[in-house]
């Protein structure tokens, strides 16, 4: 700008070029929020994402299976005695990211483990039933996850997550 | 662009980088020091303008791409999903579509202006002709974005703009194949329109550069058509042209919000909101209005190859104007014929393209052919002619002395306006007949609660429109944008979610297949779409003596009527755009049971008084009674046909509140940024005067 305008004596002038100048930064940032709010999860993606149940009936003891939920795999894994012992009788200060298995079922019901099946190291799925943890196992780096989903072994930082869930009767879940 | 310039950035960072890349001397040479001539009018803005709107179309096209699927069976329903459900997206889309309009708006504004200043003169060929490969490339894209999405209009206008070209003999056929990819228009040519609809811009862009180069070279033309002379004649370009050009730049951005918060599909076309249909072709088929001047010129011709040259002939010949026209004197202002005939030009395209939204006959026709034989004539004949026989007056010394005699007689142009209006007028007489003549059909104009820049669904209508939906249109008619959660947003029919999820679960969805491997039925929930009444168009068809009742999603926005001239531009400004909801109303309590003696209804049809033609297959649908209401509204058919005109109204475009009250605040804001931008001008300019 070629335009001498001075600090100390601010002009009617300099007034109506800052007025023009903040109405623009302010319209420019108003202008830019639909661009950058546009890239979130549209509304049929959030819809899709509502609350899923899931009968747990063919599960036998033993055995997994794993449903998606908002994209993401979730491993329901139906424990066996052994398995819940170790998990409940494994130390705090065995563990890496320190939790107990009370902490990580539901109570009345710790049979069931529902985790989300994504490693915690760079998002791999690991595989279950593997390991020498009696838990998970990830193929891509070698992290291993035992049968509470509790990182045991390996590069990855913190156990497997729990989702939100919760049963709707002692044979049925409703995760989200 | 304009030599070296001595600026030197004072910062030792920028002066290492000056050293290696003298990007800021460049730029400030040719953004900032560059000299511009001080008499420059506001028509000299829409260079700004338009390079505001290219940006503006490749930003918001580049973001639409993200959600937009290139595929003949999900195209239109990608961008019904854009509009419904990505945040912000039924704006985006309405910047885009309206978008182009503005850009096309601006262009012409800007090539008349071009025209009318003798801005392609000596030494400006290679910038104006540069100019004429832009608005080439412009077209290409602007016509490939009409397709995509892929609605009656975009199928039929592919498939009649890529027929142009098979109108070339011996190699027409195999060209014409050859941009399909197939041995029609369908998913390739999509496929391929999409991906060429993306690049084109950025080779616009690169144009660009090269018309601001050459511009700089040159140098800007000005309103008196003499280059600048001395210093006195020019002014920097930075802060004097910049904030010149932001003023325009926000005067245009009022008129963009209008169509694009306002009047989003008033230079759109209804028939756009039906998905493409290979086996039925629209009644009338029309090109986006800014191709409408070629259209009829293509139209007027009757020899297909003719037609065809002559419509690109009718582009290109604008590339030789500069050695079309003859005479030694740049602007207008001194040639009292030329200024003249110009407008009469601008008449000529004006009405050309009101010619070309009209059915190819009778008087059109006539009027089409005249037209188009001034078209050429003004280029071919006015212009070289014109130079040697007219007596121009005599040129100012300098721009400054231009800009100190500003007190020029406004009498001559108003009398050229003047006439060149009398003879629109004129000419446009006959259409007003035979618009009037279809009148007695069109559906009597409602009063919705929704018209108007702040119009809003009545709550109460929309929620018995979607009981009479239910009870009555949807044992025929599917409702497959809508799902049942919309029922629940803001700006609906306003239910609980609780009501949302019991209103769901009352219908049957099928899911699956399940582990068995088998496909299963399940209670709706929130996030399940309206269940349609049929599983394919086939057994609609079946069910419904040849004739499928269509989807009524988009129903209100898919269904007009002409509005005739002049009609058609004061809705522009009352913003009457319930043509549509007319029509659908219209067609509910048209049905008459004793039809006129002299209309021949076939068996199987039905006579109603709005449908085109009068024979609709679809029976009555409503009787008085026929729906109970819980809050008292009188169960009428009239009362029927104006809550489920409502509730289609809100299917078809649920975000319409949103949509007019954001509008009302950007309003608010561009009033007062406008008013801001006139008195910084103001302050800035009192330097230079």
């Amino acid at each position: 700008m070629t335009i001498a305008s001075s600090a100390d004596h601010p002009t009617r002038r300099d007034f109506l070029f800052v007025a023009t100048g903040a109405a623009a930064a302010v319209g420019g940032l108003a202008t830019l929020w639909p661009f950058v709010s546009q890239m979130n999860p549209d509304a049929s993606t959030i819809a899709a994402g509502a609350p899923i149940e899931v009968d747990l009936t063919p599960v036998a003891e033993g055995q997994d299976i794993k449903v998606f939920w908002r994209g993401k795999p979730i491993y329901i894994s139906h424990r066996t005695k052994k398995q819940i012992d170790e998990a409940q009788k494994t130390p705090l200060s065995d563990l890496k990211d320190p939790a107990t298995d009370e902490s990580r079922v539901k109570q009345g019901h710790e049979q069931w483990l529902v985790v989300i099946g994504i490693c915690t190291h760079l998002g791999c799925i690991p595989i279950a039933h593997e390991g020498n943890y009696d838990g998970f196992f990830c193929p891509c780096h070698g992290s291993q996850y035992d049968s509470s989903g509790r990182i045991r072994q390996g590069p990855a930082p913190a156990n497997l997550p729990v989702p939100p869930y919760q049963f709707v009767s002692d044979s049925k879940i409703q995760i989200g | 662009m304009s030599g070296p310039s001595d600026y030197q950035p004072s910062h030792p960072v920028l002066k290492w980088i000056e050293r290696r890349l003298p990007i800021f001397g460049f730029v400030h040479g040719s953004f900032v020091a560059y000299p511009t001539p001080r008499n420059l009018n506001y028509w000299w803005t829409f260079g700004a303008i338009l390079s505001l709107m290219l940006g503006v179309q490749i930003l918001t096209g580049v973001i639409l791409a993200m959600h937009y699927t290139p595929e003949a069976t999900m195209a239109f329903h990608s961008v019904e999903a854009i509009v419904r459900d990505v945040n912000y997206g039924w704006l985006l889309r309405n910047m885009h579509a309206t978008g182009a309009s503005m850009f096309f708006f601006a262009v012409y504004v800007h090539m008349l202006r071009g025209l009318y200043y003798g801005s392609y003169k000596e030494p400006r060929e290679v910038l104006w002709i540069l100019g004429v490969i832009i608005y080439l490339l412009m077209m290409a894209t602007g016509f490939m974005g009409y397709v995509l999405p892929w609605g009656q209009m975009s199928f039929w206008g592919a498939t009649v703009i890529t027929n142009l070209f098979s109108a070339f003999p011996y190699i027409g056929d195999s060209i014409v194949t050859l941009l399909w990819g197939g041995y029609s228009v369908g998913n390739p040519t999509l496929n391929r329109f999409f991906s060429l609809h993306y690049l084109l811009p950025f080779l616009i862009a690169g144009v660009v550069v090269l018309h601001v180069w050459a511009l700089h070279v040159a140098g800007q033309n000005n309103p008196a058509g003499v280059e600048p002379k001395t210093e006195k004649d020019t002014v920097a370009f930075t802060p004097y042209a910049t904030i010149k050009d932001m003023f325009g730049v926000s005067c245009f951005l009022l008129l963009y919000a209008w169509f694009i918060f306002y009047m989003p599909n008033y230079l759109g076309d209804a028939d756009n909101y039906i998905p493409a249909n290979p086996a039925q072709t629209p009644p009338h088929i029309v090109p986006e209005w800014y191709y409408l001047p070629f259209y009829a010129i293509l139209r007027s011709i009757p020899n297909k190859l003719a037609g065809v040259i002559a419509m690109f002939s009718a582009i290109l010949v604008l590339a030789f104007l500069p050695w079309l026209d003859t005479s030694k004197v740049r602007s207008s202002k001194y040639r009292p014929l030329a200024k003249q005939f110009f407008w009469i030009f601008v008449v000529v395209a004006v009405l050309l393209g009101y010619l070309g939204a009209q059915p190819p006959e009778g008087i059109y026709v006539i009027a089409g052919r005249i037209l188009t034989v001034c078209y050429f004539a003004y280029f071919l004949v006015v212009l070289p002619l014109l130079g040697k026989i007219e007596r121009t007056k005599p040129l100012p010394n300098s721009i400054a002395d231009d800009v100190l005699a500003k007190t020029g007689s406004k009498a001559v142009p108003m009398v050229s306006t003047v006439l060149a209006l009398i003879v629109a007028g004129g000419l446009l007489v006959g259409g007003i007949d035979t618009a009037r003549a279809a009148e007695a059909d069109t559906p009597p104009a409602n009063k919705w609660s929704f018209a108007g820049p702040f119009g809003k669904f009545d709550r109460g209508s929309l929620q018995r429109g979607l009981k009479v939906y239910k009870e009555v249109c949807s044992n025929c008619h599917a409702l497959s944008y809508i799902a049942f959660r919309n029922l629940g947003d803001p700006g609906g029919p306003g239910y609980s979610t609780a009501q949302v999820a019991s209103l769901a679960s009352e219908y049957k969805i099928k899911d699956g297949p399940n582990d068995q491997g088998e496909m299963f039925e399940r209670p709706g929930r929130a996030a399940d779409y309206f269940p349609s009444p049929f599983p394919n168009e086939q057994a609609a068809r079946n069910a419904n003596g040849g004739a499928a009742p269509p989807d009524l999603s988009l129903i209100t926005k898919a269904r007009s009527y002409e509005r005739g001239f002049p009609w058609f531009i004061f809705d522009l400004f009352t913003q009457y755009q319930e043509q549509g909801p007319d029509y659908v109303a219209g067609i509910l309590q048209g049905f008459e049971d004793n039809p006129p003696a002299d209309a021949k209804v076939p068996s199987g049809s039905y006579y109603n008084k709005y449908f085109p033609g009068h024979a609709i297959k679809m029976p009555k649908p409503l009787s008085d009674g026929q729906v109970t209401f819980d809050d008292g509204a009188p169960t009428t058919v009239t009362q029927y046909a104006k809550d489920v005109t409502t509730f289609l109204m809100w299917a078809a475009e649920p975000h319409m509140e949103e949509r007019k009250r954001l509008g009302f605040q950007v309003f608010f804001f561009l009033i007062i940024f406008a008013g801001l931008m006139y008195f910084t001008k103001k302050k800035v300019w009192a330097d230079a005067h």
